[in-house]
Formats: C-alpha cells, sequence, structure tokens
C-alpha cells in the first residue's frame, strides 16, 4: 500500500509544481529579484505548503505509527555546522543561477526540455559527490 | 522595486498541494518530504528504494496528468547556457545533499517541523539566491 502513497505524492505533489508554476525556472528567478522586478508568488506557494503540512505533522507525530508503515521516521540531527551553511551557501548559488531546484527540476523532466535533462544529470553527479565526500 | 507577475492564487493552490502530499506522506508513510534525499537516496543507498523510485516517477506524471485534464499546455522557459546549466546543477546536487535538504525538505518539512537547522538552512539558501540573481542581473 505504502507504494501506491508514494506515486500518489508523488503526482499531488508534482501537480502543485504545475499549478503554482514553480516548475518554470523563470518564475522562481523573478522571486529571488526581489531588488528589481519582484514576483512574490513563490511565498504563497511555501504559505500554502506550509498551512496544511505543519498542523498535520504536529497533529500525528505523537501517534503509534503511520498508517501503512511500521514506525515514523523524522530527521533528528539539531546540529548547526559548517556543512549546513556551506550545502546551504553552494545550493543558493546554483539555485538562483538558473531558478531550478530538485524537485522542480525533476518534474520537469516530463516536458522533454534538454536544458532541464542537462541540469538533471548534473545534479545527480552532484548528489553522487557529495555522498562521498559526507 | 516593482511588483510583477504576480499570481497569488495559482501560487496558494499549488502550494496547498504540495502541502497536502508532505501532510499524506507523513500520515500513510511515516516519513518527510524531501526531493534531494529521494532523489539521491534513489541513487547511493537501498533503503526504500521502490517508495523513492516511484515517489519521483509521479512527479514526472504530475505534469502530463495535469495537462490530461485541464487540456493546458506548460511552458517552461530556460535560457541558460549549456555550461552554466552543468554548473548550477552539479552545485544545486552537491549542495543539497552537504545541507541534508533542499527548498522541500528544508523549506517544507523542516519548517512544518519548527526545527531551526531547516529554517536557518531556508534563510541562507534564499537569501544567496537573491545575491545571485542581483550579481548575475549586474553582469
Amino acid at each position: 500500500m505504502n507504494k501506491i502513497v508514494s506515486l500518489l505524492c508523488g503526482i499531488i505533489f508534482g501537480i502543485g509544481l504545475v499549478i503554482s508554476e514553480m516548475i518554470n525556472p523563470e518564475k522562481v528567478l523573478g522571486f529571488l529579484n526581489i531588488f528589481r522586478d519582484w514576483d512574490p508568488s513563490l511565498a504563497f506557494v511555501m504559505i500554502g505548503a506550509l498551512i496544511v503540512s505543519t498542523p498535520i505533522f504536529h497533529l500525528f507525530k505523537n501517534k503509534n505509527k503511520p498508517v501503512f508503515s511500521s514506525n515514523f521516521s523524522i530527521p533528528t540531527n539539531k546540529q548547526i555546522d559548517k556543512k549546513l551553511i556551506i550545502g546551504s551557501v553552494l545550493f543558493g548559488s546554483g539555485w538562483g543561477l538558473i531558478g531550478l531546484c530538485p524537485g522542480p527540476a525533476i518534474t520537469s523532466i516530463a516536458l522533454l526540455n534538454m536544458s532541464s535533462a542537462i541540469f538533471v544529470i548534473s545534479m545527480f553527479i552532484g548528489f553522487y559527490l557529495a555522498s562521498k565526500v559526507n | 522595486m516593482n511588483i510583477v507577475n504576480f499570481t497569488p492564487i495559482s501560487a496558494l493552490t499549488g502550494g496547498l498541494l504540495i502541502g497536502l502530499s508532505v501532510a499524506l506522506f507523513f500520515i500513510l508513510n511515516g516519513r518527510m518530504i524531501g526531493i534531494s534525499g529521494i532523489a539521491s537516496n534513489l541513487l547511493v543507498s537501498k533503503n526504500n528504494r521502490i517508495d523513492n523510485f516511484l515517489f519521483l516517477i509521479g512527479l514526472i506524471l504530475g505534469p502530463l496528468i495535469y495537462n490530461l485534464i485541464s487540456g493546458k499546455e506548460i511552458n517552461i522557459s530556460i535560457s541558460s547556457s549549456l555550461i552554466l546549466l552543468i554548473i548550477g546543477g552539479s552545485l544545486v546536487g552537491f549542495g543539497t545533499r552537504l545541507s541534508s535538504g533542499c527548498t522541500s525538505g528544508h523549506g517544507i518539512s523542516g519548517i512544518s517541523r519548527f526545527s531551526l537547522r531547516s529554517i536557518i538552512a531556508t534563510i541562507t539558501f534564499m537569501i544567496v539566491g537573491i545575491l545571485t540573481v542581483l550579481v548575475t542581473g549586474i553582469l
């Protein structure tokens, strides 16, 4: 059953990225272009997501187990360290350079766009290199 | 600063769906969604491999199903050069794994949990993203 949930949640997430237009790098770069012509839409995407996910998380986090799995798996790392900051700086610079982050990049594979395919392949190389460093 | 191209209704609607996906995945499967984690684990870890794979397939099916139902075309525009795409993609891949999260993992799932780590990560990548756009706009 959790396989169907995984597929379904991916589909819902992907449709959310399409409707909010976050799949379009121009829209994301418009949000980051705060000092000139600013498009605040991305902030509304975050607000929309958080008003659903935040109460649900806190309502269910102390339950015994999730519906289709034996236990909850919640990140436990609380460390504010160099890796967190350097990683976020590197991610932010790549994000600002192109306007794609992992979710929209992978979702945009559906559109058979050559540029986003090159981005996704490079991103997976980055994942692999980071796994060797970590 | 001028406000341009602002689409609050579609942004909020899409955001609610993304939040619903995060909430369902947590209640039903017990995990918090972070797409960089899901994608890189597919590459480097055997844990939850089929779930991770199916989630990413779902992401890719999303635009196709949307197109089928609504009949609307989805247009994106990427004007970056080949070399910038390679640099940008590598930075996003490497950076998100070094900091263990991206816009979804830190920005949505982490902030939902009130994780200080994720709040700091989100503020950092947003500020650096803004500065990057500022600098590339000047160059």
